[in-house]
Order: C-alpha cells, then sequence, then structure tokens
C-alpha cells in the first residue's frame, strides 16, 4: 500500500481545558468512503475542521500524501469539496451566478461548460437563471451539493448531508455518491445516520470524547455487530 | 496576480448582489438623507452659525449610514454560511477581507456621491470653495472607515446581539478619522486656508496604512485559529 | 498560592504608606490646597490603566501566537482592571478639575483621551460577554484588544490638534513639584503597581478557573 492519502498522527486538538481531540491517529486511503458517527460534541465536527485547515492542531501534525499541512499552501484547500447543513449561497443570486463566483475562487476552467454539467446532474439547469431566494429546500441543497463539486474536488466531506433532505434530493446525493466513488474520489461523511452510513460507506469509524474508538472497513464487520459496538460505544 | 483577482471576484460578487437586492444602498442613502435632513432643525434656517457645524452634521450622517451598511453587508455572508464557504475556498483569506472592504467603501461612496449635492443644497453651503480637498477627505476617511468596519462587522455579527455591538466596537476606534474629516471640512466650509488642513488629510492617510498593515497582519489568525 | 498571599499583603502595606505620603508627608499645595492631593491617586490610577491595556494589548498578540488560553485569560483580566482605574481616573478627574479650573470637565487631550480609552475597552469587555464559544471569543476579542490600543497614540494626536486649535485651552498646572511630593508620587504608583499585579494575578486565576468549569459543563 502506497502513502496513505490523510494522515493524523498524534493530533490534539485543546480550547482552554476543553480537549476535543486526544491523541488523534487515524489515516485514510484514496479512493475509501469513511462513514464517521459519533455523539454530539465528540470531536466529529473538530476532525473535520483540522482536515479543511479551518482550523490547526493544538499538537501533532495532519499529513496529505505524506506532507504535513502547515508546509501547503492556501491550495490545499482546493482539493476538498465541503457540503454542509448550510447551503453556503448567496439567496439575492441565480444559480447560474453563485457558481460562477465560487467556480472563480477555485480557478475552475472553462466554467460555464463544468456549470452545465454539474448543474445537470443536480436537475437544476432549467432553473439556472432563477434566484436562489426562490428555490425550494430540496432544490437549495441539490445546488449546495453542486457547488461543492464545482471544482472536481479530490476529497469530498459531508456533514450531516442527510439533514432535512427530501427524498428527492437525497437519492439525488445518493447516487452521486456512488458516482464520485466509484471515480475513486475520498468521501469522508459525518452522519447519524447508522444504516444509511454503513450501506454507503467503505470504512465505518465511530469517534468519542475526542478518540477514535472504531475504525475498520465494512467487509470486516455486519450491520447488526456494527449497530451493537455504536450504542455500546456511545453508552458507555 | 491571483490575489488581485480574488480580490475583484469577491467586489464584482458584491456589487452584483447589491445590484440585485438594492438593499444595503438603499437603506444607507435613505438614513444618511434622513439624518442630513433631522439635524436641520438644530438652528435656525439660514443663520450663519450653521457654516461652523454643518461639516461634522455631513460626515456623521455618513458614518451613521456607514454602520447600518456594515452590518447589512457583513450579513449576506454569514447568513447561509457563505462565510465559511469563502473561508474554505483555496485563496488568501486576507484577500477574501480586503475585497469585502472594498466592496463596502464602494457602497459608502455611491450613498455619499448622492448625500453630498442634496446636503449643499439643503444647507445652502458649497464644501467645494476652495477646490477639491473634500474629496481626498471623503476618500481617505471613507476608506478608514470601511477597513476597520469590516473587520468589527465580521466580528459584530458572530456576537449575540449583532447590530449593537458594531457601533459600540467602532465608534470610539473611529474617533481619529471622525475628528480629521470634521475638522478638515469645517476649514472648506468656512472658506479657511486650506494648508490648515493638510494636516488632518496627513492623520487620515496615517490611519489608513497603519490600520490596513495591522488588519492584513491579524485577519488570518482572526479567522483560523 | 504562596506568590498571591505575599502579594497580597505587600499591596495593602504599599497602600498604607502611600495614604501615608499622599495626606500627610507632602506639603500642601499652595494655591489649590488638599483637594491637589487627589492628584497622586489621579495619576496613578491613569498610569496604571493605560499599564493594564498595554498588557491587554501584548497578551492578545500573544495569544493568536501561541493559542495559548491562559494569554487570553491574562488579557481579558487586564482589560478588567484596567476599566476599573480608567473609571477612577474619570471620577477623580472632575473632582480635582471644578476647585483647580472652576468647571467639571474639560476636553483636555489627556482626559478626553482617556475617556476613548473607556468606551473601547468598555466594548472589547462586552465583545467578550455576547460571544459564547470560547475559541471565537479569545481571537475576536484578541483583535480588538491590540486595535483598540494601537489607537489610543492617535487618538491623542488627534484630540491634541483638535484641542489646540481652540485658544481657550485650559492649561495645565505649572510643572515645577516640590520633591516631598514628587516623592509621594512615586511612591504611589509604585503601590498601585503593586496592586495591579496583586489584582491581575488573583483575577487571572478566576478566569482560568471559569474555563475550567465551564469545560467540565461542556
Amino acid at each position: 500500500m502506497s502513502e496513505p492519502l490523510i494522515q493524523f498522527s498524534k493530533v490534539n486538538k485543546k480550547y482552554g481545558h476543553i480537549q476535543a481531540l486526544k491523541d488523534v491517529s487515524v489515516s485514510f486511503n484514496k479512493g475509501e468512503f469513511i462513514s464517521i458517527f459519533g455523539p454530539n460534541g465528540a470531536g466529529k465536527s473538530t476532525f473535520l475542521k483540522l482536515l479543511c485547515t479551518m482550523t490547526g492542531p493544538s499538537s501533532g501534525d495532519i499529513l496529505f500524501e505524506g506532507t504535513p499541512l502547515k508546509k501547503l499552501k492556501d491550495d490545499y484547500r482546493s482539493k476538498f469539496g465541503v457540503i454542509s447543513h448550510q447551503p453556503f449561497l448567496y439567496s439575492e443570486l441565480t444559480a447560474l451566478e453563485n457558481l460562477r463566483f465560487y467556480g472563480g475562487l477555485y480557478g475552475v476552467e472553462k466554467i460555464d461548460e463544468r456549470i452545465k454539467e454539474i448543474l445537470t446532474k443536480v436537475e437544476l439547469y432549467k432553473r439556472r437563471n432563477d434566484k436562489v431566494r426562490g428555490y425550494s429546500r430540496g432544490m437549495l441543497q441539490r445546488l449546495s451539493i453542486a457547488r461543492a463539486l464545482i471544482h472536481d474536488p479530490e476529497i469530498v466531506v459531508l456533514d450531516e448531508p442527510y439533514t432535512g433532505l427530501d427524498t428527492h434530493a437525497s437519492g439525488i446525493l445518493t447516487n452521486i455518491l456512488l458516482e464520485l466513488f466509484d471515480d475513486k474520489k475520498t468521501i469522508i461523511m459525518v452522519t447519524h445516520n447508522i444504516k444509511q452510513g454503513y450501506d454507503a460507506s467503505s470504512r465505518l469509524a465511530i469517534i468519542k470524547g475526542g478518540k477514535f474508538v472504531f475504525n475498520d472497513e465494512k467487509s470486516n464487520i455486519s450491520l447488526d455487530d456494527f449497530e451493537k459496538i455504536y450504542t455500546e460505544a456511545v453508552s458507555k | 496576480m491571483n490575489y488581485l483577482r480574488t480580490i475583484s471576484a469577491v467586489v464584482k460578487k458584491d456589487l452584483l448582489h447589491e445590484l440585485k437586492s438594492r438593499e444595503i444602498v438603499v437603506s444607507m442613502l435613505l438614513f444618511s438623507v434622513l439624518t442630513v435632513v433631522v439635524f436641520s432643525f438644530i438652528f435656525e434656517p439660514g443663520s450663519e452659525f450653521k457654516n461652523r457645524v454643518v461639516g461634522g452634521i455631513l460626515w456623521m450622517s455618513v458614518i451613521f449610514a456607514g454602520l447600518l451598511g456594515l452590518n447589512k453587508s457583513m450579513m449576506s455572508e454569514v447568513d447561509g454560511g457563505n462565510f465559511s464557504a469563502l473561508m474554505l475556498a483555496p485563496v488568501d483569506r486576507s484577500a477574501i477581507f480586503f475585497g469585502k472592504a472594498i466592496s463596502n467603501f464602494l457602497f459608502m461612496t455611491i450613498v455619499e456621491a448622492i448625500t453630498i449635492p442634496l446636503f449643499m443644497v439643503l444647507y445652502n453651503v458649497n464644501i467645494f470653495n476652495t477646490g477639491f480637498l473634500p474629496l481626498v477627505v471623503f476618500f481617505l476617511g471613507t476608506y478608514g472607515f470601511a477597513i476597520l468596519g469590516t473587520l468589527f462587522s465580521i466580528i459584530s455579527v458572530n456576537t449575540r446581539t449583532r447590530e449593537v455591538m458594531l457601533p459600540l466596537l467602532l465608534l470610539p476606534v473611529m474617533v481619529p478619522v471622525i475628528l480629521a474629516s470634521v475638522q478638515a471640512l469645517n476649514i472648506y466650509v468656512l472658506g479657511n486656508d486650506v494648508v490648515e488642513s493638510y494636516k488632518w488629510l496627513k492623520l487620515l492617510a496615517v490611519f489608513d496604512i497603519i490600520f490596513t498593515v495591522v488588519v492584513f497582519a491579524v485577519f488570518d489568525f482572526i479567522v483560523e485559529d | 498560592m504562596k506568590i498571591q498571599k505575599i502579594l497580597d499583603i505587600f499591596a495593602v502595606l504599599m497602600v498604607c504608606v502611600a495614604l501615608y505620603f499622599a495626606f500627610i508627608f507632602a506639603p500642601s499645595e499652595k494655591v489649590m490646597g488638599a483637594i491637589q492631593r487627589i492628584f497622586y491617586f489621579h495619576v496613578s490610577s491613569a498610569w496604571i490603566a493605560f499599564f493594564a491595556f498595554f498588557v491587554t494589548f501584548v497578551f492578545s498578540i500573544l495569544f493568536l501566537i501561541k493559542q495559548n488560553y491562559l494569554f487570553d485569560d491574562i488579557a481579558e483580566s487586564s482589560a478588567e482592571i484596567g476599566i476599573l482605574f480608567c473609571t477612577i481616573v474619570l471620577i477623580t478627574g472632575p473632582i480635582w478639575a471644578k476647585p483647580a479650573w472652576g468647571v467639571w470637565w474639560t476636553w483636555d487631550p489627556r482626559l478626553t483621551t482617556t475617556t476613548i480609552l473607556w468606551f473601547i475597552y468598555a466594548g472589547y469587555l462586552m465583545l467578550r460577554k455576547f460571544i459564547d464559544e470560547p475559541d471565537k471569543r479569545a481571537r475576536f476579542a484578541s483583535a480588538v484588544g491590540i486595535i483598540g490600543f494601537i489607537d489610543v497614540p492617535i487618538v491623542f494626536f488627534s484630540i491634541r490638534w483638535w484641542r489646540t486649535i481652540h485658544p481657550n485651552v485650559v492649561q495645565e498646572g505649572g510643572g515645577g513639584l516640590h520633591p516631598d511630593m514628587t516623592k509621594a508620587l512615586l511612591i504611589s504608583v509604585f503601590a498601585f503597581t503593586v496592586l495591579y499585579a496583586a489584582l491581575l494575578l488573583k483575577r487571572t486565576h478566576i478566569a482560568s478557573l471559569t474555563r475550567k468549569i465551564d469545560s467540565l459543563e461542556g
């Protein structure tokens, strides 16, 4: 096996006395679909923040393809597409304008072709000239997926992506994720929904109290066993 | 070059956003003109005394309108989480900041461009008596206001009180800009020797330079911990 | 803990000594009389206020660089003590000004700058109250702590230029102090500095305990 794509090496993150992550050493390979579970306040969002350089570790190193993040420049962030429960969109602008702006920041080439491609995928191309303000919730979420993927990121980070998603949008998201997985993209998803996370991913992880208490490939464990482990880990 | 492209992308986006919503400039403009009108009740119409205070009235109406606009402008970034998305983009984060500051500067400039002529008609004074130095005052003063105002608006929209925090933080720090701008404007309105105003212009320039550098130095630390 | 106790006792002693020097040892001022004695505390408080805000400035920078939350606690504590002494300056100022200059308030550059300073740090402390997340609070407060302090000299110069335009500026009393007055002043400044150190140590201790409790609840 070659160098892992992302490697956390003894990473600690403290906010004063609050230790959000404790000595986390974990690595993920390219092409994996990792679902991360854990109770509220376990350190999931801190983990994602560290991954996207929204914050730096208090101690320890995070390596991307063997290079510490500290040495990588702002360009590193272009490896990521983040889908969150927040839409990350300007409500007064149209879908096209939003994607043009964000695509511009990511330095996307042939932007109009790319926008057409991605909007078609989320089934919003016909509505491209409508203000986002008038979008339904489901449409907004689909557009937010398109926004996150506009620059064809290597790693897709999803923070509770299914929360509040209607069936249509969640179907589209699942299809897109499967497609990305087939394309050998790395997907890191934080979710509460165990069944959905288990079905989709290739690797499962549980964070509890700032630590990875479970991290294994899905093929090694059945859904029932995993649910048991999760319940046990959370109730402790 | 990439730095400048990021700045211009943010500015273009803000102008487009404003062109479509017209929320910021219109509310600022209404407020500043309203302030100008309301302040006219302070003195007898046509009294000579007014020339000593009109500079202050004009500048304060712009400042108060600016406070209103800064909050609104930053709210459009916070609603929907766009600010986080901007911080996630693979660009220098301070470029995003200066883009926002320039947008705010432009919004205020538009408001000034309409408020100043209206003000001169309503108060029957000509602030350009002695040349076009007032434009320099407005340029430097507005820039200083925009640069610190943008930073403080990022801070204030992250607090529980939102609107209240911005003026409380910004006005005391803005004292040099307010003083210098008002004093310089008074010199022009009263038709005094413009040389007297040079030191105020210098003070404004020094303020602008110092805080551009300071903000540039601390911004990255503030948004990522 | 031990240093705190020693410092407390020392501060109490020094304040007593300073009181003696200010009220008994120092001679009465010829023109102003007894009221002038407030000057020792007024000047000392002003010194402590500026010094405290300077400490906030330094520890705000240190926090942003080192991300050590103890520095944030120190910055907060110092600002709080600073605003206390700043308030004392703003109260003793008018008490002294009324008999000396015949007015409660004058827009003298120093007094005005102190007022602006008070507002800047009142905003700083209020900001801290209105942000719930400790990391955001620390980062944003640091920014205000740094910008606020850098602003102070600019505020001072702008106000001084402004006041010298108007001819009716009230002149400060003569420069020559009686040697015993100088002694009393120096001792008072020293006593206040010790008091500041004792207060800062205590307040920082409380701040870091509060942080600990918050983290246990969270």
